[in-house]
């Protein structure tokens, strides 16, 4: 089979959705139309059954006791708003400080920086080189005003994978409730809130090969009940927590994705950690200086992240920009103009969080791709250091922490 | 974010990409930008010292695209050129000439820096050679 142009290796930006979800979700645009909280007629009745069965799925898939522990949202953005500032404010009596993480994605950090302008205090706990949480850190962190622990599943940026339960077990001894932004995980590794004692958990959709636009939280009904305020009124629909009409051909297909990545996650996870090691053996053993981002054995399978010494990220994906879709924690491909928090985290110097580059594999991708992206990344590193000042100062043997950098 | 054809052009084809030998009489070298911040260039000129033309000039860029495609086009725009033609030279015309989104304005003044530097590095050059002439 030929390769097909562009390839699509940014799946952690999104994914695109399984046609098997693409199916189940479009009788619900046109025959099955109505409306799940018509309670007096047909069309009411099975609209409500489709998103029972869809939300009865999900909880399959995380391990949810109740499926009404489950709350759609618009998607992971909106589901970590409500989870974040939605215990905040129904706590608020309680206490008044939240632990988390320097690594959070945006959606975290910037309802944080509200709810700082707002009376709460966060501590932002650092991550080791290896991108991993010390739980430890987290026990030091947590005072007599902590109502809340809020730990990413698994990182956006290089796939590093927390200790969850150990977490989750630190915020039940001390009765701190916890919350995980697993819109990076659910679908892709096995996650379970019971077993892994999580309180509140964000999931999106669109990121296990389901339609954009809906997400979910989950909120723990039992030992303990969570409350969390809502933050949109109307209706009083998802138990009070989330007004608003549900999407129901979305929620049929988020349901159906979820099923399917129940059934097939073990397949695809080794299918896809075998053609990821591939692409990273092929890259870090053809390119000098060269350097894995996060812990090797605690990632999700279909990421890798490098940073290249001596070429800047978005020069890298211009190379490669026609043909493969990658992601770089660049600051020229981000809109604030700063490189990658993430890795600038990891204790990496600024100018290897300028250089890194992510590539996320998905249930679509093949063996061919990866050759072919691997060897194009390989061309495309060795091209740009012919032309780069910083590579030829090394081949000189120049210290490059040694020049006094006049910049602008 | 879409790159301007000639952005484009630049990325793919460089222009006098390279080094000049930096004690080389009458070569002027810059070397701008810091690599924490995600730019570095380096731009090089060669004056004839007859006739103060500057013949030939390289570069080589740490950055992205447009950074790559700024430097580029500065050295095409600098054969050819006296050094107070050179030093005329104003960021505002890559802009314009790369179509360069206000987000990659740096990248342009960057270059100006760059040809400044090297401009500088060789007027110093020139001033030293001078005096050691003299004082021999």
């Amino acid at each position: 089979m030929g390769l097909k142009f562009p390839i699509f290796m940014d799946a952690q930006s999104t994914t695109p959705s399984d046609p098997r979800v693409v199916e189940a979700m479009l009788p619900y645009f046109t025959e099955k139309f109505g409306h799940p909280a018509s309670r007096n007629h047909p069309f009411g009745w099975e609209a409500e059954g489709a998103v029972d069965a869809a939300r009865a799925k999900l909880a399959a898939l995380i391990g949810a006791r109740d499926p009404k522990e489950l709350v759609f949202t618009s998607g992971g953005t909106e589901a970590i708003n409500l989870a974040l500032k939605g215990v905040a404010e129904m706590y608020r009596e309680k206490g008044t400080h939240i632990v988390s993480t320097v690594i959070e994605q945006r959606a975290s950090l910037d309802s944080f920086k509200r709810l700082e302008r707002q009376g709460v205090s966060v501590t932002y706990v650092p991550v080791q080189p290896d991108g991993l949480v010390d739980v430890e850190e987290i026990r030091k962190a947590i005072t007599d005003k902590t109502i809340l622990i809020s730990v990413m599943f698994a990182n956006n940026e290089i796939g590093t994978i927390q200790d969850i339960p150990a977490i989750g077990r630190l915020a039940k001894e001390k009765g701190i409730i916890f919350h995980t932004d697993a819109t990076q995980a659910v679908g892709k590794i096995p996650v379970d809130v019971e077993a892994m004692g999580i309180d509140l958990l964000s999931c999106t959709a669109h990121l296990m090969y389901g339609p954009k636009g809906v997400g979910a939280l989950y909120v723990r009904r039992k030992g303990p009940r969570v409350r969390i305020a809502p933050m949109i009124d109307g209706g009083g629909h998802e138990r009070g927590m989330r007004s608003g009409t549900l999407p129901v051909p979305l929620i049929v297909g988020f349901g159906r994705a979820a099923e399917i990545a129940k059934a097939e996650m073990a397949a695809e996870g080794e299918r896809l950690g075998k053609l990821r090691d591939r692409l990273q053996d092929m890259i870090l053993s053809s390119v000098e200086e060269a350097f894995l981002n996060g812990r090797p054995d605690r990632r999700l399978p279909h990421n890798l992240n490098i940073s290249f010494a001596y070429v800047e990220g978005e020069s890298v994906l211009m190379g490669l920009n026609k043909e493969t879709a990658l992601s770089s924690g660049s600051a020229c491909t981000s809109s604030t103009l700063e490189p990658s928090y993430v890795i600038a985290a990891l204790g990496a110097s600024a100018e290897l969080a300028h250089s890194s580059i992510r590539f996320s594999l998905h249930r679509f991708t093949t063996a061919e791709e990866v050759e072919y992206v691997g060897q194009r990344t390989i061309e495309v590193i060795k091209r740009l250091r012919e032309m780069s000042p910083l590579y030829e100062l090394a081949k000189e043997g120049v210290d490059l922490k040694t020049i006094k950098w006049k910049a602008e | 974010m879409a790159y301007s054809d000639k952005v484009v052009d630049h990325y793919n084809n460089p222009r006098n990409v390279g080094s000049f030998t930096k004690d080389t009489p009458g070569v002027g070298t810059g070397l701008v930008g810091a690599p924490e911040c995600g730019d570095v260039m380096k731009l090089q000129i060669r004056v004839n010292l007859e006739t103060g033309v500057i013949e030939d000039a390289k570069f080589k860029t740490f950055g992205c695209g447009s950074a790559i495609a700024s430097s580029s086009l500065a050295t095409e725009w600098l054969k050819g050129k006296t050094i107070d033609e050179a030093a005329k030279i104003k960021n505002t015309d890559i802009v314009n000439e790369l179509k360069l989104p206000p987000v990659k304005i740096h990248c342009s003044v960057l270059a100006e820096d760059a040809i400044k530097a090297a401009l500088a590095d060789y007027k110093d050059k020139q001033a030293s050679v001078t005096t050691g002439a003299a004082s021999k």
